[in-house]
């Protein structure tokens, strides 16, 4: 709040009004709405609801279905937070080292920011594709026969690949001007103190991009739950059946094919759980470790 | 001889030897360059071949004669479940959708930072704590009672089920009030010297000192807003409505029914989809990475 | 003995842009010299060239004996200390200073003996498990300072160390710097705009001007005798006056059609000149004296230690610094330039003649 700030009461409410009704109606009453539903089991016939309680909870916890979820889609988060951090970090080095072509090579490397994961995901299917993808022929020559919607592994596989090439942009971004704030005479008197180019990224430069990095690692974890969501629903054409799957992913089956109101709210649920803890990690160990200034 | 001494010289350092490192961060930016570029640019020329063929033999990387008809049925030939979808008219719903969420949230995110910021009030900091709650919860985590709330108001199938709920979080009130913060105290305090009121200052002053990040947080949102997926995929169920990346779904659960899938116009519609955001991307990149870089930390 | 040695050096940047004209010189072994000169004379260009940041487009620079141009800034046995001290913000003050010790293969326990004398001399060991976020610009530019000692380098090179300090902290290092490279004996370079600085500090002073040499000399000879109208001018506050004259090879100035008075000397020149004179170097004298010129008095500049009694001798403003026992002239002030102060400068060339 500034110092010499307005003293009303009318306008500033006026001004505040829309935003918090919108959140009102379209955030918090869903939000409840979702803890509520966790309680209840619905009737398939849609002939009213049962509390339950914890029966939800219970239901979901002892299934081996959703652990499987869950376990893939642990796997599927770390798999492509780790290629997609790995190989922008890459880029962003070499990026900020060349003198020519900078500017042309930053602009290459960050358009696919623009590319919904949705349409990524159909990229994929037709890259992936069984028998005439490019990929698929290429993984051919090697023997292995891909195939895409049909081998979990080879479909998990795709998912991976298709996220993190999804999420390079980003990272890339945000390593760059990372690495561009590091203050030029840093990096000189590292070079007196040090030859080795190698010994002093990891020394020096990779040290000071660490609060950019866990910054990073909390959104493409969020990215990977979340976002991938169109990216899985392409790549399996719509149809779960044996393919792998994520938890956002099976909130909308249960909820939307299943009409299992209950028991996707109680996984809704879990996943705000999930969400806040991430959150509370970033702010607390991170931001207190790892700043510098 | 002190002339021939100052000529070999000159030609040692300027023929210094290639430099291998640098040619090796080349061939690593120009693989990285491509392994972006290639699927989409396959794609791309795939349009220009006909539908059997990217049947029989996948996606081509070289031109065809039909790419022409293929962008032309992607935009104009009537289809979908009701016979009656287009992809021009799909266009228009993503434009609809993409602009409408980007000025709404700007319009509310900066009225709401504005209110937070500039004025003494006792709840400013709860208000501040209420939007700024909405931030940790992704629309996806509470995608289907949000689903029953929408529909239980009627707004279902309608452009304003389709944008409010995705404006209610607080990513852009919540990047205001730190660019508000950022502003030197003592403007308002001169402005109020000056005789300017709440709105005068507003509208004469933050408004204006804004505009790059106005700008920067417009193309964010627009590219965000277009890309939407599992909301549209939710809320309309009337084609009428539908927006390109919403029937990337549709196009795809076609390929499979077919006796000859429509390759063709599926990849030009594709390209479609991505062609704005990308363009607004890349022209307005400058303002992009900062708005993007900025506002996130 | 000659330490440092450059032989033509120049530098043309990719985009054309020559930053350093073709320049030779040697540093004695222990010397302290100071580039002094305005942003973009190419001072720290200069430095930074025989520090291996920059590449040396042409010419040979040599460290004890040692061609260095294609040697890697960390095997040139040198020390930089940087303008705002390039401190790693993510290791603590010790490890700041130990960093450089370790990628040599030091041994701990020599690195430690090292770093911990380095902090006593400079007062850090209270400080030496702090990060440089947590200290005072003073500490952090007594850290940059210990960083480079700790190598007992054979060149420190001192890229404007002190311009982020504020006033008095910058004249309480400049001689502790001074100081201690005094103790240490270590051969220096250091760049400043600051010509205070380059005074105090200096040696031996090379004042740089659009890339080019124009003086290099002891910090009294730059003083009295600059090279050209630019030295001149930049060295000392207020600067040397330059007054718009003729000068006609018979032993007289003409500052006008009627003023003239006794030449400095005699010099091969006839036309044009500038006529320099130092402010404290004009005196106040009666109207009665042979050579008094009419002063107009137009304001008075308190100093505390001075005064600067600014006016006009004709046409040309002067400036003339007057002790604060004197009293402040009032009615008609007359002057005189004494003729072994005078210095008469060619006006196309700046030259002095």
């Amino acid at each position: 709040m500034k110092r010499a700030g307005f003293n009303q009461l009318g306008l500033p409410v006026m001004l505040l009004l829309p935003q918090l009704i919108i959140i009102a109606v379209f955030f918090y009453w869903p939000a409840v709405f979702a803890i509520y539903s966790s309680f209840y089991l619905q009737d398939p016939f849609g002939f009213g609801s049962t509390f339950v309680a914890l029966e939800n909870y219970t239901g979901l916890l002892s299934s081996a279905e959703y652990r499987k979820v869950a376990v893939f889609t642990v796997v599927f988060s770390l798999l492509v937070t780790f290629l997609s951090l790995s190989i922008a970090l890459l880029l962003a080095v070499k990026a900020d080292k060349v003198i020519r072509g900078a500017r042309t090579y930053r602009t290459l490397l960050m358009w696919v920011y623009a590319v919904a994961p949705p349409v990524a995901g159909f990229m994929g299917v037709m890259m992936f594709n069984q028998g005439t993808g490019p990929i698929t022929e290429f993984l051919a020559l090697f023997g292995w026969e891909f195939k895409l919607g049909v081998n979990f592994n080879d479909t998990a596989l795709a998912m991976v690949v298709v996220a993190a090439w999804n999420q390079i942009p980003v990272n890339f971004i945000f390593f760059l001007s990372g690495l561009q704030s590091i203050p030029q005479s840093v990096k000189e008197a590292a070079m007196i103190d040090n030859r080795s180019g190698v010994r002093r990224f990891w020394d020096v430069t990779f040290p000071l991009l660490a609060p950019t990095a866990f910054f990073l690692l909390v959104i493409n974890i969020t990215y990977s739950l979340f976002d991938t969501f169109g990216t899985v629903d392409t790549l399996v054409k719509g149809e779960p059946g044996n393919n792998p799957m994520t938890l956002v992913y099976k909130v909308y089956v249960d909820g939307f094919r299943g009409n299992d109101l209950g028991g996707s709210s109680a996984q809704s649920v879990i996943l705000m759980v999930l969400v806040l803890l991430l959150t509370v990690f970033q702010f607390r160990l991170i931001d207190r470790r790892i700043h510098y200034t | 001889m002190a002339v021939m001494t100052d000529t070999d010289r000159t030609v040692a350092r300027t023929g210094r030897p290639v430099r291998w490192s640098v040619v090796i961060d080349h061939a690593i930016l120009i693989a990285g360059s491509l392994m972006m570029i290639l699927p989409v640019f396959a794609v791309f020329i795939s349009t220009s071949i006909s539908d059997v063929e990217i049947y029989r033999e996948g996606l081509n990387l070289s031109l065809g004669p039909h790419m022409a008809e293929n962008f032309d049925k992607a935009l104009f030939l009537k289809g979908g479940f009701t016979g009656e979808i287009t992809g021009s008219s799909m266009l228009i719903n993503s434009f609809i959708l993409g602009i409408g969420f980007a000025l709404g949230k700007i319009l509310i995110g900066m009225t709401a930072a504005y209110a937070i910021v500039y004025f003494r009030l006792r709840f400013a900091t709860f208000a501040f704590w209420i939007i700024f709650t909405t931030l940790l919860l992704p629309l996806e985590v509470r995608i289907l009672p949000t689903y029953e709330v929408v529909q239980g108001l009627g707004l279902a199938n309608t452009y304003t089920g389709l944008i409010l709920p995705l404006v209610a979080s607080a990513t852009a009130t919540f990047f205001f009030r730190q660019f508000f913060l950022s502003v030197p105290e003592e403007l308002v305090e001169a402005a109020r010297i000056d005789g300017a009121g709440p709105v005068k200052f507003f509208i004469d002053i933050l408004v204006p000192l804004s505009r790059t990040m106005v700008a920067a947080i417009f193309i964010i949102m627009f590219v965000y807003g277009w890309n939407q997926y599992l909301w549209p995929t939710l809320i309309t169920t009337d084609e009428s409505l539908f927006t390109l990346v919403r029937g990337i779904k549709q196009i795809i659960q076609n390929l499979d029914g077919a006796n000859v899938p429509e390759y063709g116009r599926a990849l030009a519609l594709a390209i479609i989809a991505i062609l704005p955001p990308v363009l607004v991307v890349v022209i307005f990149q400058s303002w992009f990475v900062k708005g993007l870089v900025e506002s996130d930390k | 003995m000659v330490h440092v040695s450059l032989e033509s050096i120049s530098k043309v940047y990719p985009n054309g842009v020559r930053a350093v004209q073709p320049t030779s010189f040697n540093i004695e072994k222990g010397e302290f010299i100071v580039l002094v000169g305005p942003s973009g004379c190419g001072k720290s260009t200069l430095l930074r060239m025989m520090a291996g940041l920059e590449e040396i487009t042409e010419g040979d620079l040599s460290i004890a004996g040692r061609v260095v141009n294609d040697i890697d800034p960390a095997e040139r046995d040198i020390a930089m200390v940087f303008q705002n001290y390039a401190l790693y913000p993510h290791m603590t003050v010790y490890n700041n200073m130990a960093y450089g010790l370790r990628n040599r293969g030091m041994g701990k326990t020599e690195i430690d003996k090292a770093v911990k004398e380095a902090a006593t001399m400079l007062n850090l060991t209270e400080y030496l498990e702090r990060r440089p976020s947590q200290l005072s610009g003073g500490q952090r530019q007594r850290v940059a300072m210990g960083r480079a000692i700790v190598r007992s380098p054979s060149l420190f090179l001192f890229d404007e160390p002190l311009s982020n300090l504020d006033a008095k902290l910058r004249g309480q290092m400049r001689i502790e710097i001074k100081a201690l490279q005094r103790r240490l004996g270590v051969t220096s370079v250091y760049v400043t705009h600051d010509q205070v600085e380059a005074m105090t500090m200096a040696d031996r002073i090379i004042v740089l001007n659009g890339g080019r040499i124009e003086q290099i000399g002891t910090p009294a000879e730059v003083y009295h005798q600059p090279a050209s109208t630019f030295v001149a001018s930049f060295m000392g506050a207020p600067p040397m006056n330059l007054l718009p004259a003729r000068y006609n090879g018979n032993g007289r100035v003409h500052l006008s059609e009627t003023v003239h008075i006794e030449a400095p000397g005699q010099a091969n020149y006839s036309g044009d000149i500038r006529l320099g004179v130092r402010p404290e170097n004009v005196g106040i004298v009666g109207a009665s004296h042979p050579d008094a010129l009419r002063f107009d008095l137009e304001f008075v500049e308190e100093l505390g230690a001075g005064r600067l009694l600014h006016g006009k001798v004709g046409e040309s403003g002067l400036i003339v610094h007057i002790p604060h026992t004197d009293p402040i002239p009032s009615d008609e002030v007359y002057v005189d330039l004494p003729k072994s102060a005078l210095l008469m400068f060619d006006p196309a060339t700046g030259a002095r003649l």
